[in-house]
């Protein structure tokens, strides 16, 4: 596993369930607008990826993918 | 246990892909799933159900299938004219439609649910917290102050759910007998299809009046604010989407505290597991009760929009299919240990708000109302336990969501 992380979020795809802001409210929260989540970073330290992975498994949306292994191996995570 | 009144008759015979049986509604334990739908689960994961209204169509009780229908929008959850698992209901009048979201797909569904997330995003309900930890002492007050033995139900667990949606949705708590009188009979199993119109009648006009007023003074509640910003919900909407939040958010957290507790007081090892286990194990064992309890009994309906090859089986368009929520929550294709209950248990991707765009709105208001009044209940009545033997607790086989009718309890004074 790479040190390295990127979250990429389908807003479109997102109907603001809150479970990303549950699971890891350093890095996601939702818009006052809509709902949809807002992401404070993308590139989250190492040390919170295993929250970030367990926050985009439990979406119901599929919104987050994760790109691990310098983008070589971009997952959408949880169908 | 009291002896269950299934509302239909029940097959504990497995269907084949061949064969429709009815839905499995008889339970041996009152905090287990029927056991027919382990035995399907295992044999025959997709298999024909046989409706109450003479059609057929799906059950499926695999956590993998459940969460792929709930996720696939060839799938439609307009269920308004789908046939019901266990009993006909009167269909929705076309003048009740408007702002029923969850029988609504995109994009139909995504204006409602983007006005409405806000309000029950993960940050504001955290910010809740005060003011729920106030009505659970207000409670808490009230019930020493009465003393046991008590029925903790009428005293404990359905108020605070509904003062706590009263104050969001803007909905004056004194009218709380009348409202829920008409959510017992709308969820009722029993009831006739007369008085279950009547009440969803009494309750839209309930709604609507008081849509009228917020119009005409709209304060800082969610109806209020919708108005006041000039959303384009109109009233018809506005007071469908009122209906929906009221029911949904009382009925479903009420029936999760009271069968929360039951299930506690009867599991000891997991209380005292729960009590000294800090905000960590508080925050799993929430979401523990939500798994293994799966109160939404009869599962998630859904229709077919297309003819589709689901992994082999030939679902035609139109038909019903019916997705076991509990089911899926015991299956141990999924979850190590399904029947155990482990307050410890790590997150998992269980389906008890459901799964997909409809997934539960009020999910993160559910959480944190369970962990707040869960936590203060046992902490503030030392001793708290049965008043009566745990087979004398009257479930709720009658109605569509699971719980207990009462609990009654004491405690150390």
């Amino acid at each position: 596993m790479s040190e390295d992380m990127k979250i990429i979020a389908d807003r479109d795809r997102c109907l603001g369930a809150g479970q990303c802001a549950l699971y890891a409210p350093d890095v996601f929260d939702q818009s006052d607008e809509d709902g949809t989540v807002v992401l404070m970073t993308e590139t989250p330290p190492a040390e919170r990826h295993e929250a970030v992975r367990l926050a985009a498994d439990m979406c119901p949306n599929a919104v987050l993918t994760l790109e691990e292994d310098g983008g070589r191996n971009p997952q959408r995570r949880a169908r | 246990m009291r002896a269950p009144t299934p509302p239909a008759s029940a097959s504990t015979a497995p269907a084949s892909a061949s064969t429709a049986a009815e839905m499995p509604v008889r339970r041996d334990d009152p905090l287990d799933p029927p056991p027919a739908l382990g035995v399907l689960r295992d044999e025959s994961p997709i298999s024909r159900l046989a409706f109450p209204d003479g059609k057929t169509g799906w059950l499926l009780t695999r956590h993998e299938d459940v969460r792929a229908v709930l996720a696939d929008e060839r799938y439609s959850a307009d269920r308004v004219t789908a046939s019901s698992p266990v009993r006909g209901r009167p269909p929705f009048k076309p003048e009740d439609r408007p702002g029923l979201m969850l029988t609504m797909d995109r994009p139909e569904h995504t204006r409602y649910r983007r006005l409405l997330t806000p309000y029950f995003s993960t940050r504001r309900m955290r910010a809740l917290a005060p003011c729920i930890e106030r009505i659970v002492a207000d409670h808490l007050d009230a019930l020493r102050a009465g003393g046991p033995p008590a029925d903790l139900v009428p005293a404990f667990t359905l108020p605070i759910p509904s003062l706590v949606i009263c104050e969001l949705l803007g909905v004056p708590y004194e009218d709380r007998t009348r409202f829920h009188a008409w959510s017992a009979k709308v969820l009722s199993l029993t009831a006739t299809d007369e008085e279950i119109q009547d009440a969803r009648d009494e309750l839209m006009d309930y709604m609507l009046d008081l849509v009228l007023a917020k119009r005409r003074e709209p304060d800082d509640a969610l109806l209020g604010t919708l108005i006041a910003a000039g959303t384009d919900l109109t009233d018809a909407e506005l007071t469908g989407v009122g209906r929906l939040l009221l029911i949904a958010g009382h009925e479903t957290t009420a029936n999760m505290l009271a069968l929360g507790t039951f299930t506690l007081l009867t599991h000891p090892d997991q209380l005292h597991a729960f009590r000294t286990g800090g905000p960590e194990v508080a925050d799993r064992a929430v979401e523990e009760l939500l798994r293994y309890l799966t109160i939404i009994q009869f599962g998630a309906t859904r229709v077919a929009k297309e003819d589709i090859d689901l992994d082999g089986h030939a679902v035609r368009k139109g038909e019903t299919l019916v997705l076991s929520l509990p089911a899926a929550n015991r299956d141990p294709g999924h979850f190590d240990r399904p029947d155990e209950l482990d307050v410890t248990r790590p997150p998992s991707q269980h389906v008890a708000f459901g799964h997909g765009i409809h997934q539960c709105l009020g999910q993160q208001l559910a959480r944190i109302e369970m962990r707040i009044a869960l936590t203060a209940l046992f902490d503030g009545l030392p001793g708290l336990r049965l008043a009566v033997p745990p087979d004398e607790v009257p479930m709720r086989h009658d109605m569509a969501i699971y719980g207990v009718h009462g609990l009654p309890v004491s405690w150390d004074e």
